[in-house]
């Protein structure tokens, strides 16, 4: 039973609260010509898929919507892959429940 | 740059964070707290269940005013293949006592209560603040911390860590290892709401009676993983997580294992025309005893998530992290208490209490099972709940085959899917590892 293609992650995201601190992402992207499989596990790992491929193959990320779990820093930091660091403080998902 | 200096500064504000202000702050200590999120709570993730034993020993009377869903009278386990579950229940009139032992709660509410008691107590809590960076001296003591507010350091006799799973600080100080895949699980969440009266129904209950759900099987698609439904006043909570190594060798998505879940037809009808408020992720630790980090070292000490203090079989976790941030607090109370400084050797008073204490005793009788269903994922998550499903299935089905017959095609499919050997293998490292 695969129900991937149905699932929208951007709806789920669209639920959620942020303040986004704009200019100033929190987790950067070390620039590359192709992705390591660290960077690559993000595509799917990343809860809010934040990490997508663009058109030459690389990684890229978009943090809006990132709800700051910290599952790429475990994956794609030791190997330099990614810096992640918290937003600054006040600014990133606000949750109302958590 | 804020000149006045602290007896302690708490980097936190979830359960350990607040338990550990809170009770140094009633020590008559000067605490400062800081917390990244807009409030506490803000950024603070969990199931959640509540444990009252810890909160009354901070909060006695917290009955009367902390933001509660519901007392749990019903714990469901389920084991699921694809179309079923086999379950286990519990449920008994005795937890419809005048102190309840368990509450499903919501998060960012509580630790938003749990806040305002911090306050009261006369610590300073400074909120929309992230600290940047661990001050040390030159003999590399941790004198305090920078944050991103403003410039310069902000100064302490003591540190307490109670920065959460991700541990930032510690982890680029060199206090503690970075979280590894193979000892934190990925969990995502959804909060489903639906009217009180649509969840006292479906889940049978009355009042504020309430039921808790944690489930295993074919649903983490023979990952190390589990899922949960804890039904709150006018909302259902319902997650499922999985090793994060797991997730990384298998390519699977969260979101697409959580879809699953909700599909599934056991659990589609619980949460069936509810609207879903919002959509949450975090990182739990799962590594056990064998993970727990260092604990103090000169002017700091770790608490809760970010000591990795967790109970993943018994999924405890925010009663550890309310433990130990009280235990911390009590030390420290103690050794300002005599007049002495905040050293590796006085702070190592901590750990001494803490390994008399629940957290971690609980976690070395469970030292060996996180490297057990980590290494045997594929039978203990996959294999054994499609068998015991089919074997149940056989017991209950009536088609005219005789149940000596039927018996033995149960007992033939364990034996073919794993062998003797494999069968006497698993109970016995299940075994080993419980006891």
């Amino acid at each position: 039973m695969n129900v991937e293609p149905s699932v929208r992650v951007e709806d789920k995201l669209y639920y959620n609260r942020y303040l986004v601190d704009v200019g100033h992402p929190h987790v950067r992207i070390r620039a590359h010509k192709t992705p390591s499989p660290q960077l690559l596990a993000l595509l799917k790992a990343c809860p809010a898929r934040c990490y997508e491929l663009n058109d030459d193959g690389q990684v890229e990320i978009a943090v809006d919507g990132c709800i700051e779990c910290g599952t790429c820093r475990v994956i794609a930091e030791p190997t330099g892959d990614i810096q992640w660091s918290h937003p600054r403080g006040g600014y990133g998902v606000l949750f109302k429940f958590g | 740059m804020i000149e006045e200096r602290f007896d302690a500064i708490v980097v936190g504000a979830g359960m350990a964070g607040n338990a550990a202000a809170l009770t140094m702050a009633r020590h008559g200590m000067k605490v400062l707290q800081l917390e990244r999120g807009e409030y506490s709570g803000s950024k603070n993730v969990q199931g959640a269940i509540l444990y009252a034993d810890m909160v009354e020993k901070l909060v006695p009377k917290f009955r009367e005013e902390a933001p509660l869903e519901r007392h749990v009278i019903e714990q469901r386990f389920w084991m699921m293949d694809d179309r079923s579950h086999v379950g286990m229940h519990y449920r008994s009139e005795d937890f419809n006592e005048e102190r309840p032992n368990r509450y499903t709660i919501i998060r960012a509410q509580f630790d938003k209560w749990l806040s305002s008691k911090v306050r009261e107590a006369g610590a300073i809590v400074l909120c929309e603040t992230t600290v940047t960076e661990l001050a040390q001296d030159d003999r590399k003591r941790i004198v305090g911390v920078r944050t991103d507010r403003q410039d310069g350091e902000i100064h302490a006799d003591v540190v307490v860590l109670a920065e959460g799973v991700n541990g930032l600080l510690g982890t680029r100080a060199g206090l503690r290892a970075r979280p590894t895949p193979d000892t934190v699980a990925l969990a995502v969440k959804e909060m489903h709401f639906l009217p009180r009266e649509t969840i006292e129904a479906r889940f049978n209950l009355k009042g504020d009676e309430g039921v808790v759900i944690e489930a295993a099987g074919t649903i983490s698609r023979g990952m190390t993983g589990m899922g949960f439904i804890y039904a709150n006043k006018e909302c259902i909570s319902l997650g499922i997580g999985c090793l994060v190594a797991d997730f990384q060798r298998t390519g699977q998505t969260p979101y697409g294992l959580l879809d699953q879940f909700k599909r599934h037809p056991s659990v589609a009808p619980l949460i069936a025309g509810s609207e879903v408020k919002e959509y949450s992720a975090h990182l739990i630790p799962e590594g056990g005893y064998k993970s727990i980090p260092q604990l103090y070292g000169e002017g700091w000490v770790v608490v809760g998530d970010a000591a990795q203090l967790n109970n993943a079989i018994h999924r405890e976790g925010s009663n550890l992290a309310m433990t130990s941030g009280r235990i911390a607090a009590e030390a420290i109370g103690l050794i300002k208490s005599r007049g002495e400084p905040m050293t590796a050797a006085n702070l190592s008073i901590y750990k001494k209490m803490l390994d008399d204490s629940f957290v971690i005793k609980d976690l070395k009788k469970y030292k060996d099972l996180p490297p057990l269903m980590h290494t045997h994922s594929q039978n203990f998550f996959l294999t054994y709940p499609q068998l015991i499903s089919k074997a149940m299935q056989n017991f209950v089905r009536v088609d005219g085959t005789p149940k000596a017959e039927k018996e033995k095609a149960s007992l033939k499919s364990f034996v073919k899917a794993r062998s003797w050997s494999g069968l006497v293998g698993d109970a016995c490292r299940l075994a080993r590892a419980w006891r």
